[in-house]
């Protein structure tokens, strides 16, 4: 672990402090359960974060980077937060904890493995087009659902129907 | 070689790589203008919300791209974006149409949509870094566009004589325009620096190679590929259509290109 001799502030402490901070259109979600986190660097003087947008357009952006600033003001002389697109944010990021909270609030995390799919290089990207997104539902636990609406109240968010409770539920896209 | 910034290639592959991205970022600017002119009057609410989506999607996908073209060679994303005459955008002719109705939307976004894809395709190992790093990211929300795009094909496809006849004039009259995204661009400095994995000739044979099945499964007919595409596919003529939408997008800044919002 390395500590941060000026301000005698860890590594630990950063990620607690990141652990902190809410996902703004998901609060019940930090930017450590949705695997924000790309790397954390801190020399003493300087504490540099860098973070990975979930959807390019999300326009959360710029206030998940200020929450996050203002959170680690002062664990530092100096502290940098930027975003980055050197590792694409993919949902297979959510941790299991984060996976946990977004089912007990009513949302289906995205179904594991399923983000390879699309991404995968040397795969042609119309080969997805008959793609159909799963989901299983965070009411009932039942795999009898169907895709109502790829785009929902946010970027990050799809509708589903399921067939057995018959209810409405979103879930956090497989990206 | 890859590179992780632009300044690593010579001149003309950095003029290239500037009309690249410029092209692109109209492509996904003027397209994301266009669908959100569907808000409210959509044919279905859910469609309000997927093409808000969508308008939101490719208006972040053009943000980026104006920030990269800005790294290549300077000055100001939002000046670029919003500080331009009509003459000076690069997006391909195919988004100079009007909204008009819900098949021809459909339509235009299917068949940019499957272009692009194979434009995203050609860029997913791109020597310049940061481009290769974005398109990663990109290939992955625009699934999304695909899938969708592909499910209001085949409603319509399916959807008895009227959407179905609409959505035939509606591609037979876009046909030769679209393809125009995959044309326009001094390829050969970025295939040569491997920037492109291959000619845009090449990369539009595989939009081609790739979309038969898909129409051939809907039912709907061939566009004849013989005519290549005209000169002029990006610009500087521009229809009345676009400068219309140019207007309404360019209003607030006109206004106040100072501000900050």
């Amino acid at each position: 672990m390395v500590s941060g001799p000026a301000t005698g502030v860890d590594l630990q402490a950063v990620w607690d402090a990141l652990a902190e901070v809410p996902d703004p259109e998901i609060p019940v979600l930090s930017v450590v359960d949705l695997g924000l986190v790309h790397a954390v660097e801190l020399d003493g003087e300087r504490l540099r974060v860098e973070l990975l947008p979930t959807f390019v357009g999300c326009p959360a952006l710029d206030v998940i980077r200020d929450s996050v600033a203002a959170r680690l003001a002062g664990m530092a002389p100096r502290v940098e937060v930027e975003m980055t697109f050197a590792e694409p944010w993919t949902s297979g990021r959510i941790t299991a904890e984060g996976r946990r909270k977004l089912r007990e609030s009513g949302f289906a995390p995205p179904e594991e493995g399923s983000e390879s799919a699309s991404g995968r290089q040397g795969r042609p990207l119309l080969a997805t087009i008959t793609t159909r997104p799963q989901a299983t539902c965070p009411w009932c636990g039942s795999a009898d659902t169907a895709l109502e609406n790829p785009f929902g109240p946010t970027l990050c968010r799809a509708i589903f129907w399921c067939n057995r409770c018959r209810q409405p539920f979103e879930q956090f896209k497989a990206v | 070689m890859t590179a992780q910034t632009a300044e690593q290639f010579d001149q003309r592959t950095r003029a290239a790589l500037a009309g690249l991205l410029l092209a692109m970022a109209d492509d996904e600017f003027v397209l994301g203008f266009w669908d959100s002119e569907w808000t409210g009057i959509a044919p279905v609410l859910e469609e309000d919300v997927a093409f808000a989506s969508l308008a939101q999607d490719e208006i972040g996908h053009a943000q980026a791209l104006y920030r990269l073209l800005t790294e290549v060679q300077g000055g100001d994303p939002d000046k670029v974006a919003f500080g331009r005459a009509p003459e000076a955008y690069r997006h391909a002719r195919l988004l100079d149409h009007p909204r008009t109705d819900w098949a021809f939307s459909v339509a235009r976004r299917f068949l940019y949509d499957t272009a692009d894809a194979a434009r995203l395709d050609a860029l997913a190992a791109s020597a310049y870094r940061p481009l290769a790093e974005l398109v990663a990211k990109l290939r992955r929300e625009e699934t999304y566009h695909l899938l969708h795009m592909h499910a209001w094909m085949e409603r319509l496809a399916d959807g008895g004589e009227e959407p179905r006849s609409r959505l035939e004039a509606a591609l037979e009259r876009l046909w030769p325009d679209a393809r125009c995204v995959l044309a326009g661009i001094d390829d050969a400095p970025l295939v040569a620096a491997g920037v492109l994995a291959e000619p845009l000739a090449a990369v539009e044979r595989r939009w081609l190679g790739g979309l038969a099945p898909v129409l051939e499964r809907l039912g709907l007919p061939l566009p004849s590929t013989t005519a290549p595409p005209a000169a002029g596919c990006r610009g500087p003529e521009r229809s009345d259509d676009f400068r219309w939408l140019w207007e309404q997008f360019t209003m607030v800044y006109r206004s106040d290109p100072e501000a900050a919002w």
